[in-house]
């Protein structure tokens, strides 16, 4: 009797589990599929608002470098020559491609066709060639944002003329200079070889790269091994049950917790203003974000090196390793796969990180691109801070393409790590 | 329950058991048994080692109490005893083991070839160079099967030469009746032979650094028979080269191999005889319980 019943029971219930297994794993699959919609809701509109900031626009233009309109002539020293007035003389050339040009706003409209920076390039291929002075050369330059925004489909000229910011007579000129093949879109070099600028067609991420990278060289050299020395002690050498390494681990896992803007305060008193350290440079940016990364790598390797099989180190020590022989021989190599990935996950939440850097002075506009840790420069997630915060249209899309540069460096970043961890596993 | 003791396999059915009166014991007594003091013979000439009242701490927690023991040159001790009585503890007593783990106290007097090994000149580096250990678990480290054996020599400086050591490493395999079949693969994971090869594997580490004693705990416990036999074979062979101590669960084990046999209990040691007597005809009756199976 009892016997049946309870089986019927059972049966009952088992139909119960079953159904809540089976909910169960519908909650699963349907939380996946809306953090992945999320996840492509997020790239794509990353990804279709960057992709135009690949490309730039070009102008060609016919250059006839008069000696007259220079004011130097080819036999010129290099110094006369360098501040020659190239900006007349591609004036000069755009007036005569189109001549019915009148009124103040329009010769600017027209002189505003190619970017500031044409000067400077026409400059360069004269120093490299005094013997180009006197003839008349086509030279391709980059065009101005608005024209680059235009061309890219960014303006509708179907809009009523007061409400564009490219204008009818400026229209014309585009027309005419597409119509004969002088309007040409290349791929954007300058987004990787320049620093920043305050003109979008200028402007690139170069700066801000190599100013992330000489603050992620900081980091990694303080970050990665002060956090594996402390966590080995901690985990290997550190007496337990002792009050003061209670209050050192209870600190460190608070550490890991603590907002980032308040470590960059912490950077501006101490670094800074106490140790003065100067300010708006990698050194320091680095600086700061170590004392943020620690926690993570600490944390991480001691999980690592807690995982450890005893045996193993037990193994050393019966043949006669000492204590920090095992921890090199054996317990460090067998921990690094976890004591990496902990360590470029820490990274990367570094190379993310902007809150802290704005308090050191790391959201200063740096046109100039870094050469080492002391010099003034900004970070990748700044840049994207500062030119999503510009005014010019150009800039949104920057803003995404830079955007896709640093996910880029993220996706780098953790290969290395996979990469990395089979490195060191195959290994036994 | 037969009331005569049963003759374990491996021993000469004709042993003195056979006309010694087997006592009667009451279920009641067996755990009530009064242990004063080792009764046998405990100690031998000229030890190898020897300890004199050793007592050993976790914390407040004594896990053994007053034992006196010597170990002989050449010889293959067995220790036995119900799970938990410290034979771990006191064969790690012997090469200084028990310094690693946190809050473990040793005390009494322990030497090897007459040097007391806990004074404060000893390095317990060199101590563990001359007292190897082989676990209960193999544990190869997960390098190639030539650096595990070659890891002892290197740490010490034993090789001059590559081909020193190349040496070195194929007389540790070959007297752990390894060598036949690694020796084509000396490159190969240590951790991918079976667990037998790897014990032996971690025998041959441990005879490596040329040690004077090796300590063994329960080293056959993970392993099937064949592999069991293979490693009973080879402790014959190093007999005649090194001291050994062995913990083991099995007393079939212990009767094959050893010469005398050590019985502990809840930490005391009660006691020592050479192996034959012990098994046939124990002194002490929580030896003989344990013997006969009624606990442990
Ligand atoms: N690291 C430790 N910390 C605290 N107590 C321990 C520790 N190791 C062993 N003990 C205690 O010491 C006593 C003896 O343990 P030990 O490991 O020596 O027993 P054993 O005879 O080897 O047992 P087994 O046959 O199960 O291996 C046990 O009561 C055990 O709980
Ligand atoms: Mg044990």
């Amino acid at each position: 009797m009892s016997t049946i019943s309870s089986k019927q029971k059972i049966e009952a219930s088992l139909k119960k589990r079953y159904a809540r297994e089976r909910r169960f794993r519908l909650y699963g699959v349907v939380s996946i599929s809306i953090s992945s919609l999320f996840l492509m809701v997020l790239l794509f509109t990353i990804i279709s608002k960057g992709l135009p900031a690949f490309q730039q626009t070009w102008i060609n233009l016919d250059v006839t470098l008069s000696p007259a309109l220079l004011g130097v002539d080819a036999n010129a020293d290099p110094e006369a020559l360098f501040s020659a007035k190239y900006a007349k003389v591609i004036k000069a050339s755009l007036k005569e491609m189109f001549p019915g040009v009148k009124g103040r706003k329009q010769k600017r409209a027209l002189k505003n066709l190619v970017s500031n920076s044409a000067a400077w390039d026409l400059r360069d291929k004269v120093l490299e060639n005094p013997k180009l002075i006197g003839t008349t050369q086509s030279f391709w330059f980059l065009a101005k944002d608005d024209i680059d925004v235009f061309m890219k489909g960014g303006i509708d000229r179907n809009l009523p003329e007061s409400d564009r910011r490219i204008k009818d007579y400026q229209l014309e000129w585009i027309d005419k200079l597409i119509a004969e093949g002088r309007l040409e879109k290349r791929f954007n070099t300058t987004l990787f070889t320049a620093g920043d600028s305050r003109e979008p067609e200028q402007a690139g991420m170069l700066g801000a790269i190599m100013g992330s990278f000489f603050t992620m060289l900081v980091t990694l050299l303080l970050s990665f091994p002060i956090g594996v020395a402390a966590a080995a002690y901690l985990e290997e050498f550190a007496p337990q049950n002792n009050r003061w390494v209670d209050f050192i681990e209870i600190n460190i896992n608070n550490l890991a917790a603590v907002p980032s803007i308040v470590f960059g305060l912490l950077g501006l008193a101490v670094f800074i203003n106490f140790f003065g350290v100067p300010r708006s440079t990698p050194l320091v940016g680095g600086l700061v974000l170590t004392l943020m990364t620690l926690p993570t790598i600490i944390i991480a390797s001691r999980a690592a090196i807690k995982s450890v099989p005893p045996s193993i180190k037990e193994a050393a020590i019966g043949l006669g390793a000492s204590r920090v022989q095992t921890l090199f021989h054996h317990t460090l190599p067998l921990a690094m796969p976890g004591i990496l990935t902990g360590t470029i996950i820490g990274m990367a939440q570094a190379l993310g990180e902007t809150a802290p850097l704005l308090m050191i002075g790391m959201v200063a506009f740096v046109a100039d691109v870094p050469g080492s840790i002391v010099d003034p420069a900004t970070v990748m997630p700044v840049q994207v801070y500062l030119w999503s915060d510009s005014p010019e249209r150009a800039f949104t899309e920057r803003t995404s393409a830079a955007i896709m540069i640093l996910l880029g460096f993220l996706v780098i970043m953790n290969s290395a790590a996979i990469w990395l961890r089979k490195k060191f596993e195959r290994r036994w | 329950m037969s009331d005569v003791l049963p003759t374990l396999p491996g021993l000469s059915a004709t042993g003195d058991n056979a006309d010694t009166q087997p006592l009667p014991v009451e279920t009641r007594d067996e755990f009530d048994v009064e242990i004063s003091g080792t009764v046998g013979k405990p100690f031998v000439d000229n030890p190898k080692m020897a300890s004199r009242n050793c007592n050993v701490y976790y914390g407040d927690k004594q896990a053994i109490f007053d034992v006196n023991l010597d170990i002989g040159k050449n010889e293959i001790i067995a220790m036995i005893g119900p799970s938990g009585c410290g034979k771990s503890t006191y064969l790690r007593v012997l090469n200084r083991m028990n310094d690693t783990i946190p809050g473990c106290r040793v005390s009494g007097e322990h030497t090897l070839d007459g040097e007391d090994i806990y004074s404060p000149d000893q390095d317990p580096v060199l101590l563990r160079a001359r007292v190897g250990m082989v676990f209960q678990k193999p544990n190869p480290f997960p390098k190639s099967i030539y650096d595990n054996v070659a890891y002892g020599p290197r740490l010490h400086g034993l090789a001059r030469s590559r081909t020193e050591l190349d040496e070195i490493v194929e007389k540790s395999l070959m007297r752990a009746g390894l060598f036949k079949e690694v020796k084509d693969d000396l490159q190969k994971p240590g951790t991918g032979l079976s667990g037998g090869q790897q014990q032996r594997l971690c025998i041959a580490r441990a005879i490596a650094v040329d040690p004077e004693v090796i300590l063994m705990d329960e080293p056959t416990s993970a392993l099937d028979p064949i592999a069991t036999a293979t490693i009973e074979e080879l402790m014959d062979e190093l007999k005649s080269r090194y001291t050994i101590a062995i913990v083991t669960h099995s007393m079939q084990q212990a009767a094959r191999v050893s010469q005398r046999t050590a019985y502990f209990h809840l930490g005391k040691l009660v006691e020592v005889n050479p192996t034959d007597q012990v098994f046939t005809n124990p002194e002490h009756k929580l030896t003989e319980n344990y013997i006969t199976g009624r606990f442990g």
